[in-house]
């Protein structure tokens, strides 16, 4: 049992619920009753290339052109409003696309602006954590802001609840998984992370400050699934909860 | 009608441009000087351009993209016009960009060139420091150049579309200290205006208030703590920033 917060049926903010990460069931309710709405409101950013297996898969080609070196700061990104949707939503592929690439997150939620802030006090400005599935169309470089790739919309499924962070007793220790009609895909763990949590945290905020209700997803593990119309996503995190959308 | 967000008086207003001056709601004439400015508008998405002027992209020895250039920003960078913006002692190579951004009013998803301008509320003025010292070759331009607290000063004015004849044929300026080291026209521009709405409204819905910045001409000036910057675009207004060393 845990406590979360999520935004459903026909409220606008976030209401306390205590949850089963595990099976995803919500006490005195039934998951048919809810109709889920994301749980966040502010700016949701990604930190590329922060499992050490992404880097492992790049290989040489870290030290060649057009890269020449390995990424000496977070590789980050923003997924904009039009790419959040929520738990049990469909994500429709565009036309003319065969195929979508999964992204299975930890999102770290904020609690409080941090800016330029210390390692050590990281879990201070951490309101919980989350589960997300960043969507991409495919690709293969990491030279350009991948905008046309990642910023489509629904492309970031993000729910079906915020977890207090009081919950997760190591979030730089817990197992993701990503299942596809119900088979299991893709094994991951925060442990490989390039950047732990608060490491990340600091040195993102050096430069740039994260508000409440911002959302930092910590990566995605190497070698993400791919799916097709019809397809079952689901996202699991150890501790927090299940995401599943449709491919539509 | 130019349009602004300022406070005074330990309140926001929206205010008005009057002969030059700041007209409150109730009536108030204020000098610029005697208030605070907000970027005139709070956008949920903004997009900034890269490479959008050839002879910028030769400046910088890059061949003119095929494809627009696109990065986002987020809220943290924004603030307003005679606002300070950060420059990190260490860093030695700090550049400003004058550039017109273009402010979305309604809900757009695959708009054709033809109709783009529908879609358009106004204009302002933004400038899209950059701090070379932290480029690197992974999504590039990187977030660290881009999209640093205070390095994205966004305003005066939010001046309506029907108050610009041809967006597409604006004198842009910039000044350091009142020297101009930088001049050029939104006429060059690679991908235009309608361009750029066809191309990102192909992929994506673009919402009320999303601010495109347009990318910057040639005439790129290094800047340091101290110094008063000045981006102008003819009949949108003189943005002003000044550079504080943290």
């Amino acid at each position: 049992m845990a406590i979360a917060k999520a935004v459903y049926n026909q409220n606008l903010y976030p209401k306390q619920l205590e949850v089963q990460p595990e099976t995803n069931e919500v006490t005195g309710t039934s998951q048919a009753e809810l109709s889920w709405r994301v749980p966040v409101h502010g700016t949701v950013y990604g930190a590329a290339l922060n499992y050490q297996e992404e880097l492992d898969v790049l290989g040489n080609a870290l030290y060649e052109k057009p890269y020449n070196t390995p990424p000496a700061a977070p590789v980050l990104y923003i997924k904009p409003v039009n790419t959040l949707t929520p738990h049990l939503s469909s994500v429709p592929v565009p036309q003319g696309e065969e195929e979508l690439q999964t992204g299975a997150a930890l999102g770290i939620v904020i609690g409080k602006s941090a800016t330029n802030i210390e390692v050590n006090a990281a879990w201070d400005y951490i309101d919980g954590f989350t589960v997300a599935n960043d969507i991409s169309l495919p690709f293969e470089s990491f030279h350009r802001p991948p905008v046309k790739q990642k910023a489509r919309d629904k492309f970031c499924p993000i729910g079906p609840w915020v977890v207090a962070k009081e919950e997760v007793a190591h979030p730089d220790d817990v197992t993701i998984e990503v299942f596809v009609n119900g088979k299991t895909r893709q094994t991951a763990t925060t442990r490989n992370l390039v950047r732990s949590i608060p490491q990340l945290l600091a040195d993102v905020t050096e430069y740039m400050t994260l508000y409440e209700g911002d959302v930092l997803l910590t990566g995605t593990p190497a070698r993400p699934p791919l799916v097709q119309k019809g397809d079952k996503v689901q996202v699991k995190i150890a501790q927090i909860g299940t995401l599943e959308n449709t491919i539509q | 009608m130019k349009r602004a967000r300022i406070v005074t008086g330990g309140t926001i207003h929206d205010a008005v441009e009057e002969n030059g001056k700041v007209k409150l709601e109730d009536g108030r004439l204020l000098q610029e000087e005697e208030v605070e400015w907000l970027p005139p508008v709070q956008p949920q998405t903004t997009f900034a351009l890269g490479l959008n002027y050839a002879d910028h992209a030769k400046e910088l020895s890059f061949q003119a993209p095929k494809e627009p250039l696109v990065f986002l920003k987020g809220p943290n960078t924004f603030i307003g016009h005679r606002g300070e913006t950060k420059r990190p002692e260490e860093a030695t190579n700090m550049h400003y960009e004058c550039e017109l951004g273009v402010i979305i009013g309604k809900t757009a998803k695959n708009v054709k060139k033809e109709e783009a301008y529908d879609y358009i509320a106004g204009y302002t003025i933004g400038n899209d420091y950059a701090i070379r010292d932290y480029l690197e070759n992974y999504y590039r331009p990187n977030l660290r150049v881009k999209n640093r607290d205070t390095c994205t000063p966004l305003g005066p004015w939010f001046v309506d579309k029907n108050d610009i004849g041809d967006p597409m044929n604006l004198t842009l300026k910039t000044s350091i200290n009142g020297r101009i080291t930088q001049e050029g026209t939104t006429a060059d521009m690679i991908f235009t205006i309608p361009d750029l709405i066809e191309y990102l409204s192909g992929f994506m819905t673009l919402n009320k208030n999303d601010v495109i910045l347009t990318g910057t001409p040639e005439g790129l000036a290094q800047v340091n703590a101290g110094d008063t910057v000045v981006t102008e675009i003819e009949g949108i207004g003189a943005l002003t920033n000044y550079i504080r060393k943290v």
